[in-house]
């Protein structure tokens, strides 16, 4: 059943774009591809969040990172994705890997503000940027070139390379988390401390996993760069980092499509109720919190139980 | 003379003004069962910790097969072939036996820096887990989930752990604690069947199983030992009737 | 020179003692329920509010204060007993997850009631002018007024929490919830006590800083930020260290932005010391709670046992 539900979801998720250009409402393909993209962020949140058992508080902060990273290549003339968009990747990593080998040392409530404290800083610093619009932010000239005949600037190839990218790294998720590389960092959040008494250097496993987990996120902000046209600060406010997680508890942690649906569910809601007043952000506590209070799973729950097993993650 | 497998010298170990461990010395000779015994509040959980690498010492040395392996962190311990059981059960409740069996063989057969090939598909691995369970008499119950076994079997689960990092040393912190009459039987002979094959350092309170166990025994009171020796030579000690039940049990 | 370091210290001050009133109720709220609570900054801003509009009403600064300080109590108080009594016992994540709720829920409340422009709020004509500290140098004598109110707040808590039996057993649930329970501490009673007294606190400092920042929906998020930094600095649970975390904050936030652009001036060009002061100024208090959680996670004074 489950299965027939994902493949479901992934031919409505093909077949909606040309709907949408056929009855001209092209807005919806720009609103689907920014939720694929949040889709991408909390994902890589859940990683670390739902697998991994760390609660970062800092995770906007890697996503602002690869946003400016595409933007400021951009600036200064960089426009290819294949360059710009790896780069993001990897100069995300590269912050996730020295703030978690800092982090990492700290514990439950400690490691969530130092974190958020991390991710503060990184903030602060892109507002000094001046050069790079500071406070104001940066416009991008343009979409990323991608060659290939595929040209980006239509919102209709940027939305599926967008799922593309989307489906490629929720698959690579799945396998990740079924490897031993997966099960390892399920079992050190289940009991830490066992794990290490027999023999593994937890410490190890937990900073690759945030290593991987900021990499990812950093794709995800390339990808919001070339979709907003535009970066700026308010990316890495730790508001934005709480709406992540919010995301995720509210798709499910630790279920592999509790990123995607929290943060479908999420700007869906966002989207629908402000449409219908100005006070939207109202009607959306309010379903947040009825969420919490009486959903403790998140949505995933509802619709698959508690998060499967370590065996495997079926999803 | 063999040498010992484990020389432990002058530990010692203070929280604030507490002396915890007060200069314990230690000879484990390998393929023993010796035991440690002691009132509680002896220290002998502190005690253990310090030769598991759970907490640092604050003086003294540990060797094991004559390396000093005092400043080695925890997980290195294992590799080295420390590995330990916890008195109160630290298990994978959420997965099965099979599974908690197989995350520590997983631990000692090659890098888990793996992110392809699903583990479910380790075969070798599983099998070996799957013996393991056999020796540690949950043969039939693998495929449980581990929180859901009766606390005797978990017990079992928790000894099997420390053995699947075939280890050449394990220290089991109070195995029997909790079990029934007829599941301290079975934890017994699962124990005795580890005789030779393994060296292990045996905190238990349950004097049935040390006396039926154990090769040496060594006492810890306030710290300190205060014998060291055979079983018999133990049960007839004074200074450790007194230590148990107070001066009058001494005079007896 | 001297007089500015004197006036900014002053403002450190001010500052620091105004993020200790947000402080000291987080803290306690932290250290005794175990609760993240993410809307403590809304009930600053509904305190703050509240002092606006009771100000328009009736004209008089000191009656808002007081008002605003039982309204934002009574807000807190029903907050506590429906909403966030049943969080106690969830993760943390789940509590992240509602109060975020529970922040947005504010936010737009107060924007319906209010709208979204900034609303007035002056400082009471008496207060208004400067007072000649020493001879050539003068200060406002509303920050004074602050300052006053700040001390005068710190003092009353540390007499209520160090030296009544309402403030023991605070102590006691700060450092051992299950214990103050066995001892027949009325738990329940005290969280509710202890939230809507902190929601008090909230009031006041909305009151005493609306004048000077700006009343506008938002106030909230950025300060709460910098209570939490406070907290995890000082130790989760004691007042002592909210105070002490405080202060900290308060001056190197203050001091920092004052002085650090002026002193990389000096040795970097005037355009990037302009960007590059303020940001590292606002970076510094995070790098003291990043080496504070890194050398003594408990914070400079653990009330937890």
């Amino acid at each position: 059943m489950h299965n027939r539900l994902v493949v479901g979801t992934l031919l409505l998720l093909v077949a909606f774009p040309l709907a949408a250009e056929h009855w001209d409402q092209l807005f919806y393909v720009s609103f689907a591809t920014r939720i694929l993209i949040y889709a991408l962020a909390a994902s890589s949140l859940n990683l670390i969040l739902g697998y991994g058992g760390m609660v970062s508080f800092g995770h906007a902060a890697f996503l602002g990172i690869g946003a400016y990273t595409v933007a400021i290549l951009m600036e200064q003339g960089v426009s290819s994705a294949w360059v710009s968009w790896p780069l993001a990747v990897m100069v995300s990593a590269l912050f996730a890997l020295v703030i978690g080998a800092i982090s990492l040392r700290t514990r439950g409530v400690y490691f969530i503000m130092i974190t958020l404290a991390f991710a503060q800083m990184v903030y602060y610093l892109f507002i000094s940027l001046r050069a790079y619009g500071g406070e104001d932010g940066l416009n991008l000239a343009g979409r990323s070139h991608l060659g290939f005949g595929l040209n980006l600037t239509s919102d209709l190839t940027f939305y599926y390379v967008v799922l593309a990218l989307g489906v490629t790294c929720l698959s690579l998720l799945q396998r990740l988390l079924n490897a031993r590389f997966g099960q390892v960092v399920q079992a050190i959040r289940d009991n830490e401390a066992r794990m290490e008494a027999i023999g593994f250097p937890t410490y190890r496993y937990k900073l690759i996993c945030f290593a991987l987990a900021g990499g990812a996120a950093g794709l995800a902000g390339a990808l919001l760069a070339n979709q907003s046209g535009f970066v700026s600060p308010n990316l890495l406010q730790w508001t934005q980092s709480g709406t992540l997680m919010v995301m995720v508890i509210l798709g499910g942690v630790g279920h592999l499509y509790g990123g995607a649906l929290g943060a479908a569910v999420f700007l869906v809601l966002e989207e629908a109720l402000s449409a219908y007043t100005l006070h939207w952000q109202l009607g959306l506590g309010l379903v947040l919190l009825a969420i919490v209070l009486y959903a403790r799973q998140g949505l995933a729950g509802l619709f698959v139980g508690p998060a499967p097993g370590r065996r495997s993650t079926g999803g | 003379m063999v040498d010992a497998l484990l020389r432990v010298k002058r530990l010692l170990k203070h929280f604030g003004g507490v002396i915890a461990t007060d200069h314990v010395d230690l000879s484990i000779a390998p393929g023993e069962i010796h035991a440690l015994i002691g009132p509680n509040g002896a220290g002998k959980t502190t005690l253990i910790h310090q030769l598991s690498g759970a907490l640092r010492a604050d003086g003294g040395r540990i060797f094991f097969d004559g390396r000093d392996i005092t400043r080695v962190s925890l997980h290195e311990r294992v590799h080295f072939g420390v590995a330990r059981s916890y008195q109160i059960t630290s298990i994978f409740r959420g997965s099965t036996v099979v599974h908690n069996l197989a995350l520590a063989v997983l631990a000692r057969t090659g890098s888990s820096l793996r992110f392809w090939r699903p583990l479910a598909k380790e075969d070798p691995l599983f099998e070996e887990a799957r013996a393991l369970a056999g020796q540690i008499g949950l043969g039939g119950r693998e495929n449980m989930v581990a929180g859901q076994l009766a606390h005797g079997e978990q017990r079992q689960l928790e000894v099997g752990l420390a053995l699947a990092t075939r280890a050449r040393l394990l220290l089991l912190d109070e195995p029997m604690a909790g079990l029934g009459p007829q599941e301290s039987q079975r934890m017994v002979a699962l124990l005795a069947r580890l005789k030779g094959t393994i060296t292990l350092l045996l905190v238990e309170h349950d004097m049935d199983a040390v006396f039926r166990l154990a090769d040496r025994i060594s006492v810890l009171d306030s710290g300190r030992i205060i014998a060291t020796g055979a079983p018999e030579a133990i049960r007839n000690n004074a200074e450790v009737k007194r230590a148990y039940l107070g001066e009058e049990a001494a005079a007896l | 020179m001297s007089v500015l370091i004197l006036e900014q210290t002053l403002n450190g001050l001010q500052f620091g003692l105004m993020l200790f009133l947000l402080a000291a109720g987080l803290t306690l709220v932290f250290g005794i329920m175990d609760l993240i609570n993410l809307a403590h900054g809304s009930l600053y801003m509904i305190g703050a509010y509240l002092v606006a509009a009771v100000v328009q009403a009736t004209g008089s600064f000191l009656l808002a204060v007081l008002a605003a300080m039982a309204g934002t109590a009574v807000i807190g108080v029903l907050l506590e007993v429906s909403v966030l009594r049943r969080l106690y016992t969830r993760d943390h994540l789940s509590q992240v997850l509602a109060t975020f709720a529970l922040l947005l829920i504010c936010n737009e409340i107060v924007r319906l009631i209010f709208g979204s422009q900034p609303v007035m709020l002056s400082m009471p004509a008496a207060l208004a002018g400067p007072v000649q500290l020493l001879p050539g140098f003068s200060y406002p004598a509303f920050r004074l007024a602050v300052i006053g109110v700040g001390l005068a707040v710190a003092v009353l808590l540390y007499l209520l929490v160090g030296r009544t039996r309402v403030g023991m057993w605070v102590r006691a649930g700060a450092s051992n919830r299950e214990m103050a329970a066995a001892m027949g501490i009325d738990v329940k009673l005290l969280f509710t006590a202890v939230f809507g007294v902190g929601a008090a606190l909230c009031a006041i400092a909305g009151a005493m800083l609306g004048p000077l920042l700006a009343v506008q929906v938002g106030m909230g998020e950025s300060i709460l930020i910098l209570a939490f930094v406070v907290i995890v600095i000082g130790g989760i649970g004691s007042i002592r260290g909210a105070l002490v975390g405080a202060l900290l904050v308060g001056m190197v936030d203050t001091v920092g932005r004052a002085f650090l652009p002026m002193l990389l001036r000096s040795f970097l060009s005037p355009a990037v010391a302009s960007g590059v002061g303020p940001a590292l100024a606002s970076i510094a208090i995070y790098v003291l709670m990043a080496a504070v959680l890194f050398w003594r996670p408990q914070g400079l004074f653990p009330a937890r046992a």
